[in-house]
């Protein structure tokens, strides 16, 4: 322990004696460190980001959408076909037991007027499931009630952006609004969400009662078809489970077997999401290892200037084993040197780092994430940085001959 | 009490390129305790080759060289460090301090890689300072200290781990004629307190300050003769071992 205190006293005299070549050698590394650390910071911020719109829309969640439609040799795509029904999603929430709440969602645009204020939005019949399902939260009024939908009344919620663009700063709870000319009771202001992981708005969308939606805005031939069913499964290790239970109620309900289709498609969307994470996390792989190679060349950086310091000193190496170094005593010597100088560059490297993407985070907006681990992970880098390519100088430092040693001038 | 150093036969061949050259030739003489000997002969002779694996900083191809009685050539490279360490004492013709380090550093240096703790360290390089006239001067760095007493610093370091012996090669080479007197005065207090010292030189003058002088010439010893006129015998045989 003594000998490596030693070895670092001589290092730190070493470096004070060439406090400029040691600055600049360093920068390398510094530069190394501070982009390993704000790349990843990045990636990491981005991908809290899209982790968080994967919670944004609930949790544990399957889509039943209706299956498409043929009519005279055409096809719809997915959700063309009025299959699905209010019926179907009351019988999976009773029938199916890993399932915790379902939710019937149809799907329509309309025109939104109060007073001199217009807005065109997303209008969505939903029962009053909708709010545990998508995990929203009410920061004003009431949630809407299964006596709104059973009545079919014209009371609605709305989202933060509809709420901004019509009412300002206005409290919109109690406000008649006209949907498709339709008053409409505003009885509760949805949380704010933010984008979807699609990039959609989740906060420009109208709430109105299901059977409303069916029967006086968004009329259709089938008036208890529903767009899209939300399921919610108890956990996520009962989600597979729920989905079998689901898949084989509907397979009952809708009679499919030979001769009938499958009418209806159901997806996961957790699933679907986790591949979109997974992308992000090996993005920020990817800037992670672009960055290192910034810390490999100031590495380089290390050990031409250990190599440099190591035929500078050639003389005094010569005398200090002509006094006694062993061979380990010269090695841990110019070892310590280029270890002191990656860790110290790294030092200075990680507090560039943490204080660029907190800039990168303030100017550009983009969303960051420095983590102890990161922090950590840096920093054993810069150590091994000098360890590696300080072994090859310190190496030739201890072989070197020391007659030929003390003659060298 | 046995001889400090011990050759025999020692041979040397350097092979550069093609060529063979054949540095000693089968030397073999030993040096007692408390001598004083003075290595000289031409650039060529096999002087420093000598004096080389004197200091263990090379090996001989052929022949032994015992040292305290042990036998050198069979010793790893840690061991020849040891030796080098604990056994040895060197001062160079261009006194290789080292630069920007105090004398009391530079003195401290053998006894670093000897794992000697720091207060013990300063003590025993403060004692050695100031057996070479230098007490007071610890904190002065190379470049403010004249030739004579950078090579002092010098003598101090080959001094502070109490070697068997010290070797000098050339001390005065660098010096001029007052401050090698000096040096040479240094030397001759130091025998005279029972320090063994092989000098390397090729000016008959300082050889004339030791006792025994053994001239080589084309690798062989030429002659080998002591002379009373010097220095005499040491009085505190042993303090130095």
């Amino acid at each position: 322990m003594s000998t490596f205190l030693q070895s670092l006293l001589i290092a730190l005299r070493a470096l004070r004696v060439n406090k400029m070549r040691a600055l600049l050698t360093m920068l390398g590394i510094i530069i190394g460190i501070a982009a390993v650390i704000i790349m990843v910071a990045i990636g990491s911020g981005a991908s809290k980001m899209i982790s968080d719109q994967i919670s944004s829309i609930g949790s544990n969640l399957l889509l039943v959408l209706p299956g498409s439609l043929t009519s005279g040799g055409m096809r719809s795509g997915t959700g063309g076909a009025q299959s699905l029904t209010y019926d179907d999603a009351k019988a999976i929430r009773t029938e199916c037991p890993s399932v915790a709440e379902v939710a019937p969602t149809v799907r329509g645009s309309a025109q939104v007027v109060y007073g001199n204020q217009n807005w065109s939005t997303v209008v969505l019949g939903v029962t009053p499931e909708i709010i545990a399902v998508r995990d929203w939260t009410l920061v004003a009024g009431r949630n809407i009630s299964q006596s709104d939908v059973d009545g079919a009344s014209k009371n609605c919620l709305v989202g933060q952006t509809v709420a901004d663009n019509l009412f300002g700063s206005a409290d919109p709870i109690g406000k008649i609004i006209r949907i498709k000319k339709i008053p409409f009771t505003v009885v509760g202001l949805l949380g704010r969400k933010g984008q979807s992981p699609q990039g959609q708005d989740q906060d420009d969308v109208i709430y109105v009662p299901l059977r409303t939606a069916q029967r006086k805005l968004l009329g259709s031939q089938f008036p208890n078809a529903v767009g899209a069913i939300m399921i919610e499964a108890r956990s996520a290790d009962t989600l597979k489970k729920a989905e079998e239970e689901v898949v084989a109620l509907l397979n009952q309900r809708h009679r499919v077997g030979p001769g009938r289709e499958v009418d209806y498609s159901i997806r996961n969307l957790s699933e679907l999401l986790a591949v979109s994470e997974q992308s992000t996390r090996v993005m920020s792989l990817l800037l992670g290892a672009v960055a290192s190679i910034s810390l490999v060349v100031g590495g380089i950086g290390i050990m031409n200037i250990m190599l440099v310091s190591v035929t500078e000193r050639t003389r005094e190496i010569g005398i200090r084993i002509a006094i006694g170094a062993k061979e380990r005593d010269i090695m841990l010597q110019f070892l310590t040197e280029a270890v002191l100088l990656t860790t110290c560059g790294g030092i200075i490297g990680m507090l560039l780092g943490v204080g660029g993407a907190q800039l990168v985070a303030s100017i550009v907006g983009w969303p960051t994430l420095i983590s102890v681990q990161t922090i950590a992970i840096a920093f054993a880098f810069s150590a091994g940085v000098g360890v590696f390519f300080g072994f090859y100088p310190a190496r030739k430092a201890a072989s070197l001959n020391p007659i030929e040693a003390l003659r060298y001038e | 009490m046995a001889e400090v150093v011990r050759l025999e036969e020692v041979a040397k061949v350097y092979t550069m390129g093609e060529e063979k050259v054949e540095a000693l030739r089968g030397v073999s003489f030993s040096v007692a305790p408390g001598e004083f000997v003075s290595i000289m002969g031409a650039s060529g002779s096999g002087k420093s080759t000598c004096m080389n694996i004197l200091g263990c900083l090379d090996v001989p191809t052929s022949g032994a060289y015992l040292l305290d009685g042990v036998n050198v050539g069979e010793l790893s490279g840690n061991q020849l460090a040891e030796v080098r360490n604990k056994k040895l004492g060197f001062v160079f013709q261009g006194f290789n301090l080292l630069a920007r380090t105090t004398a009391r550093e530079n003195v401290e240096l053998p006894l670093v890689y000897a794992q000697v703790p720091a207060g013990r360290r300063r003590a025993l390089a403060q004692e050695a300072l100031a057996r070479v006239g230098l007490a007071g001067r610890e904190g002065h760095f190379p470049n403010q200290l004249s030739g004579g007493q950078q090579q002092r610093v010098a003598i101090a370091r080959a001094l502070v781990n109490q070697p068997s012996i010290i070797l000098a090669d050339e001390p005065t080479g660098n010096l001029d004629s007052t401050t090698t007197v000096e040096i040479m005065g240094i030397f001759q207090e130091l025998n005279r307190q029972g320090i063994t010292i092989v000098m390397v030189t090729h000016e008959p003058e300082v050889a004339a300050f030791t006792g025994r002088q053994i001239v080589f010439r084309d690798g062989l010893i030429v002659s080998d003769t002591r002379s009373d006129r010097a220095t005499r015998p040491g009085s505190g045989e042993g303090e130095g071992s």
